[in-house]
């Protein structure tokens, strides 16, 4: 298909693996660019280009971050011994969105699943573990989908840590609703009704 | 009684379009062979979730050379608007009153039951067919048990992996056996008292058709039905199942067992003939139960006329219409279904270049 000079296309054809997007809206969001070039195309450019060269993994819990520690870990006062177990930093966004939890968080970037080859390694499991000496935890809470995947992954945290008090967030969410997905009001409800795993 | 008042069919297999009202009654089409009768009632099928009475795929269904995304769409008689509907490459998606839905959804709007001739050999063929049949049969009493049977095989498959890969990580197998364990038991429970319902509504019955006597059963021991039974199954079964590479035992190997009451004669051992009417009572059976306390489930009965001769036939009709049930009923001849009278919608499907028509009268 021809879709103008090759940098276009090229442009097209990595828009178009973005989530959300096709090949289709692809090619209106280019063209759209192309045509505010100032009002959009170089700050967005730029704007990428910046977030490309500054962010990265927090090295303590895998928020994004563009120092080492990003600011909850940085933050003395999150350190409550409370930390919270969530898949991916979109849920680590919606939980402080909420702004219904006060400690730090865990990202594990993903769930366990060996059919798509992701184990405890694979989650920094171990790592997670760790913290738990070092950081004088007391409470670890599970924020998982209520999926197989985070099912069985919310099993294993708390086989990993008998020790200590696990709990997950109340499971009253409709089917299939990832945290990312609820409401504030939703997550403080699911928050105060934790229970043990 | 809930019924399909419109049914849209766009781009599915040899549907191009076709907008077809209904009225309650029994539906009867004919047609020649490949006329695109069986296309249609599989396109009511996917009204449910699953994949439809012939076990497509959405690829399949894409009406073909064009393969452009095919929509399915029907009016209840509530008002109620049901989709479903795939875009080339895209697995199939579910509407229900305009908005979006997970397909397990679609079980808590229609019951529906079907009997399709591929089900001739089932109580001859393996397992899995019969096993299909009883968990279809429990999904429709209790739409959740879809939900049971997705996240079993979901967890299964997850075991299995591990057992092929030889991981040897104590905490992920029981993660996984827990999840298991917990759905396995409900789907046992479900599978029991289907077999109950079952029972208990042919007995109930006045039907022209055989009785037959179910029980599950199980190739090994028998997995308990508990969920700490099963968790203690799959824990004990661990290195068995390593060194297979697979999970051996458990629910997912249960299997139905069919008796002739009548004649004490087990189901593999009749006739043909004589299977097709266990068939046929086993569907009316489970229609009734469900009749017995909600709507009447819609039937879908490929070909079913053609195996009976003209009492028998007369017989199922005369029992269908008594259930209130919308049964759409397939046949090459329009002298199949005679016996029906005014009972029946009447409509004859045809075949012009790969192109499927319906005529109504
Ligand atoms: N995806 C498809 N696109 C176009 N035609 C199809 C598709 N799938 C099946 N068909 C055609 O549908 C016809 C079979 O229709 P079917 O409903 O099974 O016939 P019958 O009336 O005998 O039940 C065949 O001619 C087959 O080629
Ligand atoms: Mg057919
Ligand atoms: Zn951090």
């Amino acid at each position: 298909m021809a879709d103008g000079p090759e940098e276009i296309g090229r442009l097209i054809g990595l828009m178009a693996r973005l989530p959300g997007m096709g090949p289709r809206s692809a090619r209106r969001a280019v063209l759209h660019l192309v045509k505010k070039r100032s009002q959009v195309l170089l700050p967005l450019a730029e704007a990428m280009k910046a977030v490309g060269e500054s962010v990265r993994p927090c090295v303590a819990c895998g928020n994004l971050a563009t120092s080492d520690l990003c600011p909850i870990c940085a933050n003395p006062k999150r350190a409550t011994g409370t930390l919270c177990v969530v898949a991916d930093v979109a849920d680590l966004w919606a939980m402080e969105r909420s702004q219904a939890f006060q400690g730090r968080y865990h990202v594990l970037g993903g769930l366990l699943s060996a059919l798509d080859a992701i184990g405890p390694d694979e989650l920094g499991i171990p790592k997670l573990v760790a913290r738990v000496t070092e950081e004088e935890l007391t409470e670890i809470i599970l924020a998982l989908p209520a999926t197989i995947d985070g099912q069985t992954t919310a099993h294993y945290i708390a086989d990993a840590l008998p020790e200590l008090n696990v709990t997950s967030l109340a499971q009253g969410v409709p089917i299939g609703g990832e945290l990312d997905f609820l409401d504030d009001g939703t997550i403080s409800a699911a928050l105060r009704a934790r229970a043990r795993v | 009684m809930p019924h399909l008042s419109t049914l849209t069919l766009s781009h599915f297999r040899s549907w191009r379009r076709a907008q077809l009202p209904f009225d309650g009654r029994i539906v009867a089409i004919h047609g020649a062979n490949g006329a695109g009768k069986t296309n249609l009632i599989e396109a009511i099928s996917l009204l449910s979730p699953g994949r439809g009475l012939r076990r497509g795929s959405a690829e399949e269904f894409a009406r073909r050379p064009e393969a452009l995304g095919w929509k399915i769409a029907a009016e209840l008689d509530s008002g109620q608007e049901l989709e479903t509907s795939a875009e080339p490459g895209a697995s199939r998606a579910v509407r229900i009153g305009g908005k979006a839905a997970p397909q397990v959804a679609l079980a808590s709007e229609l019951r529906m039951l079907w009997l399709v001739p591929s089900m001739d050999r089932l109580f001859i063929e393996g397992a899995e067919g019969r096993r299909r049949f009883l968990d279809r049969a429990a999904m429709s009493f209790e739409p959740a048990h879809a939900e049971a049977t997705l996240a079993y095989d979901k967890a299964m498959r997850e075991r299995n992996r591990l057992l092929k890969d030889m991981v040897r990580d104590a905490h992920w197998y029981e993660a996984l056996e827990g999840q298991m364990a917990a759905a396995g038991a409900r789907i046992q429970a479900g599978r029991a008292r289907t077999i109950s319902a079952l029972m208990a509504a042919q007995n109930a019955a006045e039907t022209a058709f055989p009785a037959a006597t179910l029980s599950l059963i199980h190739p090994e021991a028998g997995p308990q039905g508990s969920d700490e039974g099963l968790r203690r199954l799959f824990a004990e079964g661990r290195r068995r199942d390593m060194a297979a590479g697979r999970t051996l035992d458990g629910p997912h190997r249960a299997d139905l067992a069919a008796i002739w009451a009548e004649k004490a004669m087990p189901a593999a051992d009749c006739s043909t003939g004589e299977q097709k009417a266990l068939l046929i009572s086993l569907i009316l059976a489970n229609a009734r139960a469900l009749a017995a306390d909600g709507p009447a489930p819609l039937l879908l009965l490929d070909e079913v006329a053609a195996h009976l001769d003209a009492a028998r036939r007369a017989a199922l009709y005369d029992e269908i219409h008594a259930l209130g049930a919308q049964a759409f009923l397939t046949g090459t001849g329009p002298e199949l279904f005679d016996e029906l009278g005014e009972r029946a919608l009447r409509l004859q499907i045809t075949e012009e270049e790969g192109e499927s028509h319906a005529h109504r009268h």
